[in-house]
């Protein structure tokens, strides 16, 4: 089981995630970053649960997928109300509360 | 065998979240995440977890997919003209990144894991009792969550000039 192999290519996906949400303007290009840091994250969980044998592992994937999904519903109603209050879906052009 | 499925996976994977955040056009960078999903999904088939494949394939690439592309098209006019840059700071950026995976990397490759799993695979009716007996209070939370979301959802992005009701 090439586990050094898996664990480098979540950490991969992990990091590119996190580029993404550092130079990404469009709000929907932010949920998208998340999206693959959420996939790193599950991808690991769902390593550790076969080399271990855990179930737990496995269960708490399924529920990082769900909270995916929740994020995912969340974050584009927000877009769209963004787009139709502020006339904006660039997350730098959204500082109203800026101080 | 199963390491050239692994090498494949992991390339068709590392490319598309490459292209995720750097295509300029962000339906095709919608369009590279499902290459993603579907490769991290013959990854969970590769690791014995054929219920999480089915489920990444269904949710992910079935439903929120689905979504994140209407959304992207619902809001297609505000996007600007194509020329505008798509990024900022992408140097900068990419240091931290490759700094992080850096560190990540330093932290789990010397570690030392079993050569072979101990015992075999989780079944799925060990993850289906687990889930309403021992994991019963996250998997409701879980349910909590998704009424959270879904009325949180219809809340944020209903028209408040016609969703409220004269009175």
């Amino acid at each position: 089981m090439p586990v050094r192999l898996i664990l480098l290519l979540s950490h991969a996906l992990f990091a590119l995630g996190v580029y993404g949400i550092l130079t990404r303007r469009h709000a929907i290009g932010l949920l998208l970053s998340v999206e693959l840091i959420l996939n790193a994250a599950a991808l690991n969980f769902v390593l550790f649960s076969r080399v271990f044998s855990h179930v737990e592992a496995q269960a708490f994937a399924l529920f990082i997928i769900a909270l995916a999904a929740c994020e995912a519903v969340v974050g584009l109603a927000i877009v769209i109300g963004l787009a139709r209050r502020a006339q904006t879906v660039f997350a730098d052009q959204v500082d109203l509360l800026k101080g | 065998m199963m390491t050239l499925a692994l090498l494949l996976l992991s390339v068709m994977v590392l490319a598309g979240a490459v292209w995720v955040v750097t295509l300029r056009n962000l339906f095709r960078a919608a369009l590279s995440l499902g290459v993603v999903l579907l490769g991290v999904a013959g990854l969970f088939l590769l690791l014995e977890a054929e219920f999480l494949a089915f489920v990444q394939i269904l949710i992910y690439v079935g439903a929120i997919l689905t979504l994140v592309v209407f959304a992207i098209m619902l809001t297609a006019r505000l996007q600007g003209p194509p020329a505008a840059p798509a990024g900022r700071q992408p140097l900068p950026a990419a240091f931290a990144a490759l700094a992080l995976f850096a560190v990540l990397a330093g932290a789990t490759q010397p570690l030392l894991w079993p050569e072979a799993p101990s015992a075999g695979a989780v079944p799925l009716a060990t993850l289906g009792q687990q889930l309403v007996t021992r994991l019963v209070l996250p998997f409701e939370v879980i349910s909590l969550v998704f009424v959270a979301a879904i009325v949180g959802a219809i809340a944020i992005a209903s028209d408040p000039s016609r969703g409220a009701r004269p009175r």
